[in-house]
């Protein structure tokens, strides 16, 4: 429902909010700046899930396995290929794709159960490899990962990595958004919705499947990929089945099928840990006990309320309360503009034509 | 010793945890039959069973029967109220939702368990005799043995009961086609409910098992995973195809431990997964509708 | 790319055929000829097989016997999105459009096989792919969206909007592609006279202005006796009459498959006298 004043606005809004991110480091302290970097990774990664398992209805339990590939490769191919990173980054994103290809194809041409079943099987396979080949991954204790070197200019700490990332973030999600906007995003929705359908109407359902499965596994490898510059070392427990629940969990509370939604969902997502954790500390300092213990479960279990809750109540997500709340505000502007035709109520249609022009043909 | 004594000992006890794998995978199978929702909250529905039973035995020192009860009765109430809430709700809705409404079942009992009775190892009471069990000259962990016995017989007794009951019947028609069990006055809302009720006394008793076998942590309901790969072997809609099944990854998952090392029996059930997934995606028995795209 | 040679008067040739699921017979053979720029109907009671018949030639099932031949390719062993790309389109009995899509979404991915973006060129928005778009909307606007009056809800998401106005929708997606062959399954189920009336509207609409070929099934006599320009009776699987309208209405054997089935007969009987 978009005018083209609406249209505008957002362009106008993308501007101011990445001018702020710009400036962000320069006034916030650092500890923020290091969690927007671990936003902006999440977002990338979240992106992935949500175009595989949002707009094209993969269900993937192995995501952050994919994120992990991502980060392996760029350790291992800064040390035994000396990949600079613009080359290591998106290496990273191929290989992740390519894994990603490799454990979901064969349950891409039946029915999507399978899938999860596979990415699932994908997630400990791959994190048993990352624990086990002690020979390549260093195992438990991991790989360090030298800083990302811009012309001899390193990288070294959360500022100048976070630019990294926003740049990348702005890049993936522009990307994201053309091709939700194309034919190649039209075909995803057809496939999650009505699979026979889009098959009579031409779309090779497979092929869209397989496209949308190695596109996101891509951006989990470029998550995955930023992940080790950013933090500079690369361990098996950062990629466990808890962050692929995660990264789902981002993509179902933001709204499935919407690229508005994926960002909405990782921010969430990625701060509501913290808030849980400072709430959590002042109900149990007033009340007297340690919430410190009860942290984790605690975190499961709101996980787990925020999925059912969101799938059974609002399965459009914070995206749909987003516009909503948009509308509320906007509407009064737009209701002046004579281009909103798609705010004529729903049901009302323009009255009919003159019932002559029906010249018995077809009655 | 001598190596093929070995490896005799590591099928038996291969088969035997297979016996309680297919106990764990028929409830799945039973709800995934009617109502084509896969419970990704067995594992969770599992630990939760071996909780209960373990405060009403242990905590309130009701003994082992009593627990046992308290847990099948809070088991089902359980299950109910999943399924009550949870899931009638996100009928007609995409599969993929609700897996995920069931993932987050599996989280949230998860989280509770943890709240409630923390992280940390607890003793179950001893209700299988530890006394080992031979086999000719084989030698065969006492609890291992009996759990299996005991799972076995359930299997059994459950399939024997699905096939020529009223309920079962009842069951295979909702599971064949839903509007003409409606149409024969079939409530197939019931007849979901009752497979909650079934996956819910299966979990319960399989749950009182492991945390006699090994030990109560909430990190039990995880072997539920590793019995996707028997759920697949079988046929996910096979309700007799999970003994066979469970028998044969069990028995794969020792001789594979046997073989390469204890390390690797972790994953040996996801590479059989993957591998099924590859060569037969409707396993041994499953029908091959199951499939289509 | 689709081929615009025009193989004489047929467009669609459907012969001989014979589909069977285990031991029902469905279908035995059933030839029908849609010719071109004519609007060919498939009737008959219920369980006559019409509904096979479109499956068959949708590519879903495959028949025990007998071909399918567009504009002279055969098309028998085709998949289905490979005969949308040979020109074939089609709308379904109950709604199929895509949730989650606006209408005019739904539309473009009607014309998804007249477009070539793949990820690359649209992630990137290459110029083919910002020519190809803007080219679709600017024929989408011209030619669908006036004819078939959707243009107040052309940016409503397609499950708020309500039934009458989804099936036109569904008509305008499958319009998009500017088929061959436009197959209609029950394009106006459900709907009340007055939509009824529309609908017939707007089906004639589209074949004069594009001089479409359109096969459709229908149960609603009225509609089917008063735009059909040939049609082809199938009574358990058997076709048993064809023919004008005229000729049709009046058929023996025609009359004698309906009787007994209520309405429908009564509507051949009045429309007969």
């Amino acid at each position: 429902m978009m005018s083209r004043l609406a249209n505008n606005q957002s362009v106008v809004w993308a501007i101011v909010l990445i001018a702020v991110l710009i400036a962000l480091p320069a006034v916030v302290p650092r500890y923020w700046v290091y969690f927007a970097g671990i936003l902006g990774i999440n977002i990338i990664a979240v992106h992935g899930l949500n175009i595989m398992t949002g707009y094209t209805g993969l269900l993937s339990l192995g995501h952050a396995a994919f994120v992990g590939v991502g980060a392996y490769t760029v350790a291992l191919s800064q040390s035994k290929l000396g990949l600079p990173f613009y080359l290591a980054i998106p290496f990273a994103g191929i290989v992740a794709a390519i894994m990603g290809v490799a454990f979901g194809l064969p349950s891409l041409r039946i029915r999507g159960l399978y899938l999860v079943i596979a990415t699932l099987a994908a997630q400990f396979l791959l994190n048993f490899v990352f624990v086990h080949w002690q020979s390549v991954t260093n195992g438990d204790a991991g790989l360090t990962v030298q800083p990302a070197t811009i012309f001899g200019y390193p990288l070294n700490n959360e500022t100048r990595a976070y630019y990294l990332i926003l740049f990348c973030d702005v890049a993936l999600t522009l990307f994201a958004i053309n091709v939700i906007r194309s034919r190649v995003g039209r075909a995803f929705i057809a496939v999650r919705e009505r699979d026979r359908t889009a098959e009579v109407l031409g779309v090779r359902i497979v092929w869209y499947k397989f496209v949308a499965f190695a596109l996101g596994s891509f951006y989990a490898g470029v998550a995955g990929a930023l992940l080790a510059y950013f933090n500079q070392f690369v361990n098996p427990e950062q990629f466990g089945l808890v962050l692929s629940v995660f990264f789902l969990s981002a993509v179902i509370v933001g709204g499935m099928g919407s690229t508005l939604g994926a960002v909405l969902g990782a921010v969430f997502m990625t701060l509501l840990p913290e808030f849980l954790r400072g709430g959590g500390l002042a109900i149990g300092g007033a009340l007297g006990f340690d919430i410190a213990s009860i942290l984790v479960p605690l975190r499961e279990t709101v996980f787990g309320f925020l999925i059912i809750g969101f799938l059974i109540l609002e399965p459009r997500g914070l995206a749909q309360l987003w516009k909503r709340a948009q509308q509320k505000f906007l509407t009064p502007r737009i209701a002046a503009d004579s281009s909103a035709v798609g705010r004529t109520r729903v049901g009302t249609e323009q009255p009919k034509r003159s019932q002559g022009s029906h010249n018995g043909e077809t009655s | 010793m001598n190596p093929i004594l070995l490896f005799a000992e590591y099928s038996a006890v291969g088969i035997a945890a297979g016996g309680i794998y297919a106990l764990i995978a028929l409830g799945t199978v039973v709800i995934f039959k009617s109502s084509q929702t896969f419970n990704f909250a067995m594992g969770e529905m599992m630990m939760l069973s071996a909780y209960f039973f373990y405060t009403a035995a242990v905590t309130f020192a009701y003994g082992p029967f009593v627990g046992v009860v308290a847990a099948l009765i809070g088991s089902v109430v359980v299950a109910l109220v999943i399924e009550r809430f949870a899931l009638r709700p996100m009928m007609g809705r995409p599969f993929i939702a609700i897996v995920m409404v069931t993932f987050g079942i599996g989280s949230i009992i998860r989280g509770l368990v943890g709240i409630i009775w923390g992280p940390n190892d607890l003793q179950s009471p001893a209700i299988l005799s530890r006394a080992p069990v031979m086999l000719g000259s084989l030698f065969i962990p006492g609890k291992t043995a009996r759990a299996f016995a005991i799972a076995v017989l359930i299997v059994g007794a459950l399939i024997v009961f699905l096939r020529y009951s009223r309920a079962g019947i009842a069951l295979r028609a909702a599971a064949a086609d839903q509007i003409t069990a409606y149409s024969m006055g079939i409530d197939v809302r019931r007849v979901i409910a009752f497979t909650w009720v079934i996956a819910a006394i299966t979990g319960c008793i399989s749950g009182i098992l492991m945390a006699n076998v090994n030990s109560l942590t909430p990190n039990l309901g995880l072997v539920a995973l590793n019995v996707l790969a028997v759920i697949i072997l079988g046929g996910m809609n096979s309700i007799g195809g999970v003994l066979v099944a469970g028998l044969i990854i069990g028995w794969l998952e020792s001789v594979t431990g046997f073989l390469l090392g204890t390390e690797y029996r972790e994953i040996t059930p996801y590479v059989l997964a993957l591998l099924i997934l590859l060569v037969r995606p409707s396993g041994l028995f499953g029908t091959a509708e199951i499939e289509r795209i | 790319m689709r081929q615009r040679t025009r193989h004489g008067l047929v467009v669609l040739k459907v012969e001989g055929i014979h589909l069977a699921f285990g031991g029902l017979r469905a279908l035995s053979g059933v030839s029908v000829h849609a010719e071109r720029g004519r609007i060919t109907s498939i009737i008959g009671p219920n369980g006559a097989g019409k509904t096979s018949l479109f499956n068959v030639i949708s590519g879903f099932y495959k028949p025990q016997q007998g071909t399918v031949t567009l504009d002279g390719q055969p098309i028998t062993h085709m998949r289905p999105s490979e005969r949308a790309c040979a020109g074939m389109s089609r709308t379904f009995q109950n709604i199929a459009l895509f949730h989650g899509m606006s209408v005019l979404d739904n539309i473009k991915l009607g014309a998804h096989t007249n477009l070539k973006s793949g990820v690359f060129s649209a992630g990137f928005r290459l110029p083919g792919t910002r020519r190809e778009e803007r080219a679709l909307s600017a024929a989408i606007q011209r030619d669908i969206v006036g004819l078939l009056e959707l243009d107040t809800v052309q940016h409503h998401y397609v499950e708020d909007l309500p039934y009458g106005v989804q099936k036109r929708v569904e008509l305008a997606r499958a319009l998009a592609m500017r088929p061959k062959i436009l197959l209609l399954d029950e394009p106006v189920a459900g709907m009340n006279a007055e939509e009824k009336r529309e609908m017939s509207r707007f089906v004639l609409n589209v074949r004069r202005d594009w001089n479409t070929t359109v096969l459709l099934i229908e149960h609603d006599m009225g509609m089917v006796m008063a735009i059909s320009d040939h049609i082809v009776v199938l009574s358990f699987g058997k076709p048993i009459a064809a023919g004008t309208p005229n000729e049709v209405r009046v058929n023996p054997d025609v009359i004698k498959a309906y009787l007994g089935t209520g309405d429908e007969a009564g509507a051949v009987v009045a429309t007969a006298e």
